[in-house]
């Protein structure tokens, strides 16, 4: 059952994945991604991530897609749902990137990864939040800073000429 | 005994070279180095010549020499020979060549190249004195063309004319067909005998075995080609008359005195060597030139002309003397006639340059100064010319009491003793006697016609005047020369030539063996003498008398006659058309001759053989070009240039400026290196 | 039975629909939609070694560390494509080919 479910799922995202790259309406392509996200997301809870699952859709589906649709409508002249842009080198492009699909394939089913079992924890939450704040303390203040940055940066760019 | 001659061989050829380089720059022109070395000479060869009678040695010989060539199978040694011969004609030659030089100070003056005149009479007199010094054949065959190129260069002085131009190519070629007999016989004798010098010759004929019969006859004959083109023989007596047209103190010197005398010398020089055959062809040539000449000259008008074909019957004598074996006579006849030819030389040189100056004044340049037709009269006008020119022409016409008679009545008995040995060959002395006759009254027709009589142009007649004394020195000193007392000393008998010079020339006999010995040529011809003696004296004055009832007394008309024998006078006075047969028989054909092979070489072998390797070459110069130009300058040269300029465009292309090539670019990039890896 | 390699194989595929997406797209957005792709599918292949891995939660906090990158990311992004917007009046990524030669 799990594996049907589980196959379902990826299924799903790759061919929201595939919608998104090669569909000429870009509002198709948002709404495609936002499936894709939430398959992502499907695929996490497979992972016992349930904490990064969480996120997955808080922030990306609730921010960031939000702000590539808002993007969209800001940046054309909207008067319909149909905002069509073509394509370019989509042959040679298919091509180089079908292969590096295979090589990747290759290596990935050549290499000898080293797994090992584990338990289903309980929950990952509490773990993650003692780890953000005892053994990656460093890089939790770093992303903050970031972001803090990213923030001043939007919003200096966005302001236009005053 | 060796310097001296030497000395008088060089010191001309020391005033050619200094003369030919510097003579213009130098004081008047440098005559003064070429009249001064001449008369060194000439001091040194009379001082030779009283050497010379003061031990009256008739065998006297002299020589020396160095070995020029010496390889094995070779030998030639060159030296000088100085005997009785040699001191007699160095004295004529630089005795005449000091006339010359002092004539033309005057005669020449003024002249445009009066340096390089004085110039080559110092390299004419050079090379006459080396075939007078020479003892082999190959240095006499050396000064022999020496001479001839003189000849060339004199007589072509004035060269802007073309007729003198023309007359200088006509002398050179004429001697040169005669010196290829003489080269042709110099060979023979030197293949049959293996020396050139003239004793080893003389011996080896003498002993008969290296070379006799027709092969000596051949050579001998051969070598007296050289003589037959030198002295004007018949038949390459053309040029002697062209020859006229140089200055005539060069008449004087060469083509009366000197150079014709060479090959008369030569004959002598070389008489041992001639068979009895040769030397009656020898004989015949003489007697034929010596008559056919002065039936020529009896019609002349130019002056110059008249002594011209004069010397050549004079030569005729003297070669015809050596035929018969007399040479004594022959040489006595070449000096005797080296004096009085070149004074009668002088002196129409002195009537000629009067009369130029005559018409000169009256601005006349039309007429022909040389012409006798306008003289007349002249011998009150130019006293001193006119008694030496009478003086000689008394001496040429063989009347007693002066040189000529002595020299001519030998050759005569010779001929006459001949004769009457070989009743044969009685032509020769009828050729002979009829010539003395002839000679007798053509030359008292140039007397008559140009100092007696009424003068034929009298507007120009008061302007005629005696020359300056450079002029009349020579004259008077010739005219003396011409008597009889000089040749005969010490003995006054004016009738017999016995005197120092028979004394001292001894007669050679022939070496060829079989010869009539010189004994008895000289036995025959004094049993001759007297009957000689009087033939010539009837003949001359038979001349002497048709000449003064013509001429003087005009008693019988010239123009009369020349009418009734108009055929014989139109011969006569066109010289028995001797050019114009040679021209259309021999020139003319051999011009065809060379116009064909001129024609073949230049139509055929030029056009396509020669011009074929062009045409080829072309080809195949074009072809490397092409191969240059378009395939290596513009294939690969510009190839490579155009190949990086379309790379260039082609790569240009990359760099679209678009981000999301660049990202495939890195993405394509990224396989490869994989894929590679890998492999 | 999902093993570590079916989930790199679909992060793989996610991966180079991404890559195709950026190459190929004219649109910015577009363009930036697949680099949300790329991001996620290295999020994917964090998170399943962290499993397969022991459950060892590195992973985890990569994945967390990854996803606020991409956020601020996006916001740069779109801010600067509104303002190439706003100056050019396309974002047509073709159009931006400045360093073109």
């Amino acid at each position: 059952m799990t594996e049907f479910v589980f196959w379902f799922v990826a299924a799903l995202t790759i061919m929201s994945a595939a919608f998104v790259v090669l569909n000429n309406q870009l509002i198709y392509s948002a709404v495609a991604l936002l499936f894709t996200l939430f398959g992502i997301a499907g695929l996490y809870v497979f992972l016992w991530a349930d904490f990064i699952a969480g996120i997955q859709i808080l922030v990306y589906v609730g921010g960031i897609l939000v702000l590539v649709i808002f993007g969209i409508m800001l940046t054309n002249k909207i008067r319909s749902v149909r905002i069509s842009h073509k394509s370019i080198q989509q042959g040679v492009g298919g091509v180089v990137t079908f292969w590096f699909f295979i090589f990747l394939f290759i290596a990935l089913s050549k290499a000898p990864w080293a797994v090992s079992t584990a338990v289903e924890p309980n929950g990952t939450v509490r773990e993650i939040g003692i780890l953000l704040l005892t053994d990656f303390l460093l890089p939790f203040e770093i992303i903050s800073v970031l972001l803090l940055g990213a923030l001043i940066g939007a919003a200096v760019l966005s302001r236009g000429e005053a | 005994m060796i310097t001296l001659p030497l000395l008088i061989l060089f010191l001309p050829l020391v005033s050619f070279i200094i003369l030919i380089f510097f003579g213009k720059k130098l004081p008047r022109q440098g005559d003064w180095i070429a009249v001064g070395s001449i008369v060194t000479t000439f001091f040194f060869a009379v001082y030779l010549f009283i050497q010379m009678i003061l031990t009256y040695e008739p065998g006297f010989s002299h020589g020396a020499s160095f070995s020029w060539i010496d390889l094995d199978a070779f030998k030639i040694d060159l030296g000088i020979l100085v005997d009785n011969l040699t001191i007699i004609m160095l004295l004529i030659v630089t005795l005449v060549s000091s006339c010359t030089h002092i004539f033309s100070l005057e005669y020449m003056k003024g002249d445009i190249r009066y340096s390089r005149y004085y110039a080559y009479l110092g390299l004419f007199t050079f090379s006459m004195n080396g075939i007078v010094l020479a003892d082999n054949l190959i240095s006499m065959y050396m000064s022999w063309e020496l001479v001839g190129v003189s000849s060339y260069l004199l007589i072509g002085h004035w060269f802007e004319k073309d007729s003198a131009a023309d007359a200088s190519k006509k002398a050179f070629l004429t001697n040169r067909v005669g010196d290829i007999g003489f080269f042709i016989g110099i060979m023979l004798l030197y293949t049959a005998i293996g020396s050139f010098a003239f004793g080893p010759i003389f011996e080896s004929i003498a002993i008969g075995d290296s070379i006799a019969g027709l092969t000596l006859t051949l050579a001998g004959l051969g070598i007296f080609m050289g003589a037959v083109g030198k002295s004007s023989q018949f038949p390459l007596h053309i040029w002697l008359p062209d020859a006229m047209e140089g200055p005539t103190p060069v008449s004087a010197l060469m083509h009366a005195a000197t150079m014709v005398a060479a090959g008369v010398y030569m004959s002598v020089r070389l008489f041992p060597i001639f068979t009895p055959d040769a030397l009656l062809v020898i004989a015949y040539i003489g007697a034929i030139t010596a008559i056919l000449a002065a039936l020529i000259a009896i019609t002349q008008n130019d002056i110059k002309k008249v002594l011209a074909y004069s010397t050549v019957s004079q030569l005729g004598f003297m070669i015809l003397a050596v035929g018969t074996g007399v040479y004594t006579a022959a040489f006595f006849h070449l000096l005797t006639h080296a004096m009085f030819k070149a004074n009668l030389f002088y002196c129409s040189g002195s009537v000629i340059h009067s009369m130029h100056h005559a018409l000169h004044e009256a601005h006349d340049h039309k007429t022909d100064p040389q012409d006798m037709r306008n003289m007349g009269g002249f011998k009150e006008k130019m006293p001193i010319t006119y008694v030496s020119m009478l003086v000689s022409t008394l001496a040429i016409a063989g009347v007693p009491f002066f040189s000529g008679f002595l020299s001519k009545d030998a050759i005569l008995a010779g001929a006459l003793a001949f004769g009457q040995h070989h009743p044969e060959h009685f032509l020769l002395p009828i050729f002979g006697f009829g010539a003395a006759a002839l000679t007798a009254f053509y030359m008292f027709r140039l007397i008559f016609m140009t100092f007696h009589g009424k003068p034929n142009m009298k507007d120009i007649f008061k302007d005629i005047h005696e020359s300056p004394k450079e002029m009349t020195g020579p004259i008077v000193l010739l005219g003396t020369l011409s008597f009889f007392i000089f040749y005969t000393l010490p003995y006054y008998n004016p009738i017999s030539d016995h005197g120092w010079f028979t004394d001292l020339i001894v007669p050679q006999t022939s070496a060829v063996p079989g010869s009539m010995t010189a004994n008895e040529i000289a036995e025959h011809s004094h049993h001759a003498h007297y009957l000689a003696m009087g033939l010539s004296i009837a003949v001359a004055t038979i001349g002497i008398l048709l000449a003064v009832l013509m001429y003087l007394k005009n008693i019988i008309s010239a123009k009369n006659l020349s009418k009734r024998f108009g055929f014989l006078y139109d011969w006569s006075l066109n010289k028995f058309y001797f050019d114009e047969n040679y021209n259309r028989f021999l020139y003319q054909p051999f011009l065809r001759l060379s116009e064909t092979v001129s024609w073949l070489d230049w139509e055929f072998y030029d056009k396509y053989f020669i011009n074929g390797f062009g045409r080829v070459t072309n080809l195949f110069s074009k072809l490397s070009g092409r191969v240059d130009y378009e395939g290596i300058d513009q294939g690969l040269v510009d190839g490579l240039g155009r190949i990086s300029g379309a790379a260039g465009e082609n790569l240009r292309k990359i760099q679209t400026g678009r981000l999301q090539n660049y990202l495939l670019y890195v993405v394509a990039g990224i396989l490869i290196i994989i894929i590679v890896q890998a492999f | 039975m999902h093993s570590l390699d079916s989930y790199l194989f679909i992060s793989a595929m996610l991966f180079c629909l991404g890559l195709f997406g950026v190459i190929t797209r004219r649109n910015a957005i577009a363009v930036l939609m697949g680099v949300e792709l790329i991001l996620n599918a290295a999020n994917i292949n964090f998170v399943a070694f962290s499993k397969f891995n022991g459950m060892n939660l590195d992973g985890h906090i990569f994945g967390l560390l990854v996803i606020v990158l991409a956020a601020a990311e996006a916001a740069v992004a779109l801010a600067i494509i509104i303002n190439i917007y706003n100056n050019m009046n396309t974002i047509n990524v073709d159009d931006a080919a400045g360093l073109k030669q």
